[in-house]
C-alpha cells in the first residue's frame, strides 16, 4: 500500500514495494495567521521504501474553503475526503452557504472514529469560515477531533515539534506564517527518510484558496551535519 | 359551508374543483379555536407568550405548557391540538439532537424549519393521514442573530419579525403592528408581549387563562428558558394595569 508518511521499521525492504500499500509516509502541517490558515506538505508517497510520486498532492480540497491535509494510506485518505467533500457541498446546498470548517472536522471524525478499526488515517483539516475565521482541526488514527492553532502530522513531524513550539507565534503575518512553514517542512523532510520531494503550500484566506509551490532546490537550507 | 355535502373534504388527497384540500383548511380551522400564541424579535432575541386557556378548575397550574425547548437554543410555542403539537415537538427535537451528533454544531434555525414544514406538508398528502390540527412558531438566538419562523399545519412556513396563531390573532397582528421591534430589547418586548395576550383575551367566552412567556436572548445567555419569575410578575403586573387603565377610561367616555 502506498502511505504517506507512517512507515513499518520492521521490513524485509528487499521487494517490499510489490505489495505494501501506498502510503504518505508524510509531513504535513497547518498554522493559523492573522487573516486564515497556511497549509503546507510534503510531495512524497512510497510504496515500502520505492518512491511511487514525488509530485504527489497531499493538499486535497474538500470545499472552495476547506481543505484537508493526507496523511497515512493514501487510498483509506482519498476515500474519505472524497466522502466528505460529498457531505458537505449536499449540505452546503442545504443551508444555502458556506458550511462550517467544525462541521467538516466533525464528518471526518465521525468517518475515522467509526471504521478506526480498518482505517489508516491522520488528517488536518484546516479552513476559513465567517464565524471563526480560520480554523485547523486535528483528526488522528483513531478518530479524535480537536482544535489547535497550529498542527503538525505524519512521519516528519516528529522531528520537528521543538521547533514549532519555539517558533509558532499567534497572529504572524501571512508571509512570515509562509516562512514558518516553509522552514518546519524542510527540516521534517530531510530528517525524515519518507519525506521529502517539493513544498505544496495552500493559504486559505476570505478570498478562498493561494497555492504555491516550492521546488527541492529552492528549499531553505539548515545544518546537515 | 361549501365544502361538507360535496365529498371533497374528507381526505387530504383530493383537490376540490376549484383547487382546495378542505383537510387542510379545517386543519386551520382547529387551530383558529385555541388560545392565542405570538412571537415578537426584538434587537437581542425572541419573546414567544401565549393565552394557556383553563377548561377546569381542578387543573394544576403550569401543567399542559404551550410552549416547548426544542433544544437549547430553540424554543417552540404552538397553538391548536395539543396531542398534535407534541408530535411535532418531539420530531423537531430529535431533529436537532441528529444535527448536533452528525455535525457537532447547534442546528441552524432555518435548517430545523425545512426540516419540520416538510413534515409537516408530508400529512396534507396522502388520504390515509390527516394534517397536523396545530400551528408552530420556532424561535432561536444563535451567533447573536435572532430568528422566528411560523408553521401552518399546510406545511407553508415564513419568516417574522412578529407574529401571532390562534384564536386572536388578528387583533394580536394589529397590535404587534403598532410596536416598533427594530429598535427594542427583549426586556422592554416581555411587557408588551404580557399586554397583548392580555388585551385579546376574551372574558366574555374564555373565563380563565394563564399566561405563559419564555424567550430566548443575549440576557438568557442564548439559552430558551422560561422568562424569570421577577421578570414575570413585572410583565403580568404591567399587563394588568394597562387593561384597568383601559376599562376605565372606557367608563369616561360614556
Amino acid at each position: 500500500m502506498p502511505m504517506l508518511g507512517i512507515e513499518n521499521s520492521i521490513m524485509d525492504d528487499s521487494n517490499d514495494w510489490r505489495n505494501a500499500a501506498h502510503s504518505t509516509g508524510t509531513s504535513i502541517m497547518a498554522a493559523e495567521f492573522d487573516g486564515g490558515v497556511i497549509i503546507g506538505a510534503d510531495s512524497r508517497t512510497t510504496t515500502g521504501a520505492y518512491i511511487a510520486n514525488r509530485v504527489t498532492d497531499k493538499l486535497t480540497k474538500v470545499t472552495d474553503h476547506i481543505y484537508c491535509c493526507r496523511s497515512g494510506s493514501a487510498a483509506d485518505t482519498q476515500a474519505i475526503a472524497d466522502i466528505v467533500s460529498y457531505h458537505l457541498n449536499f449540505h452546503g446546498m442545504e443551508l444555502g452557504e458556506e458550511p462550517l470548517v467544525e462541521v467538516g472536522a466533525a464528518i471526518f471524525k465521525e468517518l475515522c472514529y467509526n471504521y478506526r478499526d480498518s482505517l489508516t488515517a491522520g488528517i488536518l483539516v484546516a479552513g476559513w469560515d465567517k464565524r471563526k475565521g480560520g480554523q485547523i482541526y486535528s483528526v488522528p488514527i483513531g478518530g479524535m477531533c480537536v482544535r489547535q492553532q497550529v498542527s503538525i502530522g505524519g512521519s516528519g513531524s516528529s522531528y520537528v515539534y521543538g521547533y514549532v513550539d519555539a517558533n509558532f507565534k499567534p497572529n504572524m503575518s501571512k508571509e512570515e506564517c509562509i516562512k514558518f512553514v516553509t522552514n518546519t517542512l524542510a527540516l521534517a523532510m530531510s530528517r525524515d527518510g519518507s519525506s521529502g520531494g517539493v513544498v505544496r503550500l495552500g493559504i486559505l484566506t476570505e478570498a478562498g484558496i493561494e497555492r504555491k509551490v516550492i521546488l527541492g532546490t529552492d528549499l531553505p537550507k539548515f545544518f546537515e551535519g | 359551508m361549501s365544502s361538507i355535502g360535496t365529498g371533497y373534504d374528507l381526505s387530504a388527497s383530493q383537490f376540490s374543483p376549484d383547487g382546495r384540500v378542505f383537510q387542510v383548511e379545517y386543519a386551520m380551522k382547529a387551530v383558529e379555536n385555541s388560545g392565542t400564541v405570538i412571537g415578537l424579535k426584538g434587537t437581542d432575541g425572541i419573546v414567544l407568550a401565549a393565552e394557556k386557556l383553563i377548561l377546569s378548575k381542578l387543573h394544576e397550574p403550569s401543567t399542559n405548557r404551550r410552549i416547548f425547548n426544542i433544544d437549547r437554543h430553540i424554543g417552540m410555542a404552538f397553538s391548536g391540538l395539543i396531542a398534535d403539537a407534541r408530535q411535532i415537538v418531539e420530531i423537531a427535537r430529535k431533529e436537532a439532537a441528529n444535527y448536533r451528533s452528525q455535525y457537532g454544531t447547534n442546528i441552524p434555525l432555518k435548517y430545523l424549519n425545512d426540516r419540520v414544514s416538510m413534515y409537516m406538508h408530508a400529512y396534507t398528502l396522502y388520504s390515509a393521514v390527516r394534517p397536523y390540527g396545530c400551528s408552530v412558531i420556532l424561535a432561536s438566538y444563535d451567533e447573536n442573530e435572532p430568528q422566528m419562523y411560523l408553521i401552518d399545519p399546510s406545511g407553508v412556513s415564513y419568516g417574522f419579525h412578529g407574529c401571532a396563531t390562534g384564536k386572536a390573532k388578528q387583533s394580536a397582528k394589529t397590535e404587534i403592528e403598532k410596536l416598533k421591534l427594530g429598535n427594542m430589547t427583549c426586556k422592554d418586548i416581555v411587557k408588551e408581549a404580557a399586554k397583548i395576550i392580555y388585551i385579546v383575551h376574551d372574558e366574555l367566552k374564555d373565563k380563565n387563562f394563564e399566561l405563559e412567556l419564555s424567550w430566548v436572548c443575549k440576557d438568557s445567555n442564548g439559552l430558551h428558558v422560561k422568562v424569570p419569575e421577577s421578570v414575570y410578575a413585572d410583565a403580568e403586573r404591567a399587563a394588568k394595569q394597562a387593561m384597568e387603565a383601559d376599562s376605565e377610561s372606557d367608563t369616561e367616555d360614556m
